[in-house]
């Protein structure tokens, strides 16, 4: 099996919708993360138009800055999840979210594809491990992640077996850094 | 950039990812975050798990009516995207973008000391300090969590040395007194949630004033 074969079908239609604009491959990814993105949004207390409102200005958004999105240091569903967490501050809090430096590599600069499912299968291993989690950690993980914890509350969720992902996103970025000296070489 | 020594605390990159960070301490995230890529690593990774929360909802089904503006507005001329924000001197994007064109208006707050503040609300204040060489700003302490990210030159107080890019994590309880390093100004990125506290009178005098 190639490593191409391997990658889960989302991070496949995102590709596709990347560098194809492939609007079929769209249409797959807002059929898998509309309705779970409504829900998130729901969850975390707004009504149902607004959450719309939101799920449709979310997945423009994921066609629009489909460019950005690397899979060796966001599996889709991670940096969709960001995109979100942007609109909802911008929206509801009415303030623009402060967002670090942007490291964009080269278009024509394509990352090895065991790197993309290697990133993939350390995310699985940790959604197993939150499928272990009882009911009340669960709970705790979700809130968080919805923002509904502050910042203090959210120590209590720091113990996640983050390690691996960490380990894996740090070799994205070296491997952008080092793209970017050699762009500056020449 | 490799010489980071002080980082931000996990629970605080976590809870950046999450955007349940008040303000002023997103934007020394943000900023630190864009000079550490060790830290960018961590706070990448709590998207990652903020991305399978997401994966894992229950879905709710979207109205026909969503989805068909969707698939018609893709067709439609994205209005310009504003450029990606660029780092200016020693500002990182983030920073240089609440910056504005021209750098940073000082203001003179006593001992050669320069501050700008560049936001201000009920959550919080951000502002940049500058201190001269081997000068030091007023021994004070503060109300709740201030965040210290040094942007160039270097600091050291009772905790220990801060250089560029580190961050210093006060807690309610520090009480202390930044001096810069002799090698030149020193200037930094200061979050707090609560007004500081200064020991001597004067400064509580002109506290007010400063809005710090």
């Amino acid at each position: 099996m190639t490593p191409d074969q391997e990658m889960t079908e989302q991070t496949r239609w995102m590709l596709a919708v990347r560098d194809e604009r492939d609007k079929r491959a769209f249409v797959a990814l807002f059929d898998h993360f509309g309705p779970r993105l409504k829900a998130f949004v729901m969850r975390g207390g707004t009504g149902p138009e607004l959450a719309e409102e939101v799920v449709q200005e979310v997945m423009l958004s994921v066609w629009r800055k489909a460019h950005q999105f690397d899979p060796t240091r966001a599996q889709v569903s991670g940096w969709i999840y960001q995109i979100t967490r942007n609109c909802q501050i911008d929206k509801l809090r009415r303030e623009k979210r402060p967002l670090p430096e942007m490291i964009e590599e080269e278009a024509d600069s394509g990352p090895d594809a065991g790197d993309i499912v290697a990133l993939e299968q350390e995310s699985a291993h940790l959604k197993q491990a939150l499928h272990r989690l009882n009911p009340e950690q669960r709970e705790m993980i979700e809130k968080a992640y919805l923002g509904d914890l502050s910042h203090t509350e959210i120590r209590r969720i720091t113990g996640l077996p983050l390690g691996t992902i960490k380990s894996r996103i740090r070799l994205g970025l070296e491997r952008l850094r080092h793209e970017l000296k050699s762009m500056r070489e020449i | 950039m490799s010489k980071i020594s002080h980082h931000l605390p996990e629970s605080v990159l976590a809870a950046y990812a999450a955007g349940s960070l008040p303000y002023a301490y997103a934007m020394v995230a943000a900023a630190h975050v864009s000079m550490c890529a060790e830290c960018r690593a961590i706070y990448e990774a709590h998207q990652c798990a903020g991305g399978l929360v997401l994966d894992d909802m229950e879905g709710m089904a979207v109205s026909q009516n969503t989805r068909r503006q969707l698939m018609d507005s893709l067709d439609l001329e994205a209005p310009p995207e504003p450029p990606a924000p660029r780092a200016f001197g020693v500002y990182p994007a983030p920073v240089a973008e609440l910056l504005g064109d021209g750098g940073p208006r000082w203001r003179k707050v006593g001992g050669g000391v320069r501050q700008q503040i560049l936001h201000y609300d009920d959550a919080g204040s951000i502002r940049l300090l500058s201190i001269p060489p081997g000068r030091a700003v007023p021994d004070h302490s503060h109300g709740g969590l201030e965040l210290t990210l040094v942007l160039q030159g270097s600091f050291s107080d009772e905790t220990g040395q801060f250089g560029c890019g580190d961050v210093e994590v006060g807690d309610p309880d520090l009480e202390h007194t930044p001096t810069a390093g002799e090698e030149g100004p020193c200037i930094c990125l200061a979050a707090t949630d609560a007004p500081l506290r200064f020991r001597s009178l004067v400064p509580r005098l002109i506290q007010p004033l400063l809005r710090i």
